[in-house]
């Protein structure tokens, strides 16, 4: 039980000052997102049908090459601030809301990470 | 909190029914949630048959004549019946609203009056508001000027300015808004919610006042402010017409636009 006044309480620690450079990277990341899932959507199409070798060759091309890593960098820079806002919405008990948050971020990392090392090794390798 | 089932002692059970007298010929059934604080019995719904004929036309009209010809121990707000005041927000129908601006003619089948949702409850249809009105003192609702008014004269304001009040002025602090916020529902103890939002836009946007920075600086928190995610169930449900949501975008554009 805490006698703390109802305001005392609302104030709390304070404000944190923080939030809108999430706020605003989400919103960037998923306008970025809609014209790179249109080309890879149509990439993909016109690649159906393809073997292998014409495949990763259209991977290694430049242009593909840069629009895949952005595509793979804001999906998973996008997935990470997103599915933080939901565990924040949802889970209560701040020190499984911390790990859950962590846990996602480093997820986020490693998948993002190995994905773009694909595709860089796909292009100098072939 | 997030809670998908109510707790044990929530749980409504059915009421009492009280019938209309014989002689009644347009008779609509009120199914009213019922909760006393000082009985360890869960919540019920209790059913009065309401005569429309010998009834006043808001649902407000009909939870008077309860109370005042049924049964007396029926509690609920209300101050000014015509929307003015905010006492007598409820949900009707499975709407956030005001039950003196609600006809009773637009319920289709029984009415059902609860509480205003995810609140706790002091009495049948009566909130706590304790919390929330602390959450509206802590935006600092009034004018914060350092330039002092001139002598017996009143700060002026151009009609332009005067103009971006509108919209916002006739909040009634309702608190219907919030109260039908998932965002709000799962995190009212940090998250201002629209109601509030609304009323420190207000301030934000007055031309005459001078403490916008700090007033933004208060806001800019992930809990605070960033739980709304436009779900927009405030503005649709507002039984003044006003759009909260929209408030709420214009504060997040402004610390976009500072920083
Ligand atoms: S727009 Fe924001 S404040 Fe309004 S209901 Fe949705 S989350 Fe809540
Ligand atoms: S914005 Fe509308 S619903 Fe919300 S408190 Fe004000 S009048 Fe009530
Ligand atoms: S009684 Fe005043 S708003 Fe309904």
């Amino acid at each position: 039980m805490s006698l703390r006044s109802p305001l005392g309480r609302v104030r709390g620690l304070g404000s944190a000052k923080e939030g809108t450079a999430h706020w605003w990277a989400q919103r960037v990341t998923a306008i970025a997102l809609v014209p790179l899932a249109l080309w890879f959507v149509a990439s993909i199409l016109s690649l159906i049908g393809a073997d292998y070798a014409t495949t990763t060759a259209w991977i290694g091309m430049p242009v593909p090459a840069v629009l895949l890593i952005l595509l793979l960098t804001a999906t998973f820079y996008h997935a990470q601030l997103g599915l933080q806002v939901v565990l924040e919405d949802y889970v209560h008990n701040e020190g499984l809301k911390l790990a859950a948050i962590l846990l996602v971020k480093f997820a986020c990392l490693v998948l993002g990470l190995a994905a773009v090392f694909g595709v860089l090794k796909i292009a100098f390798q072939g | 909190m997030v809670e998908f089932t109510l707790p044990k002692n929530s749980r409504i059970k059915k009421g009492k029914t009280y019938e209309a007298p014989a002689s009644a010929k347009r008779v609509k059934n009120f199914h009213v949630y019922r909760w006393q604080p000082e009985k360890e019995e869960n919540p019920r719904l209790d059913t009065y048959e309401v005569d429309l004929d010998n009834c006043g036309p808001m649902v407000l009209d009909a939870l008077i004549k309860i109370k005042n010809e049924i049964d007396s121990s029926l509690t609920f707000r209300r101050s000014c019946r015509e929307g003015i005041c905010g006492s007598c927000s409820m949900n009707i129908d499975g709407v956030n609203t005001l039950a003196c601006l609600c006809p009773i003619e637009d319920i289709k089948g029984d009415a059902k009056v609860y509480p205003l949702p995810h609140m706790e409850v002091v009495k049948d249809l009566v909130p706590d508001l304790t919390h929330i009105f602390a959450q509206y003192a802590s935006v600092e609702p009034w004018l914060q000027a350092d330039t002092t008014s001139p002598p017996n004269e009143e700060r002026l304001q151009s009609r332009e300015d005067r103009a971006k009040l509108d919209g916002l002025w006739e909040c009634v602090l309702c608190f219907c808004c919030s109260t039908s916020c998932p965002s709000y529902w799962w995190n009212e103890d940090r998250y201002l919610g629209p109601a509030v939002l609304l009323s420190a836009y207000r301030w934000i946007v007055d031309s005459r006042d001078e403490a916008t920075g700090k007033r933004l600086d208060n806001l800019e928190d992930p809990f605070r402010l960033y739980r709304c995610h436009t779900i927009m169930n405030c503005t649709k449900t507002c039984p003044k017409g006003l759009n909260p949501a929209k408030s709420i975008a214009e504060i997040k554009k402004l610390l976009v636009a500072r920083r």
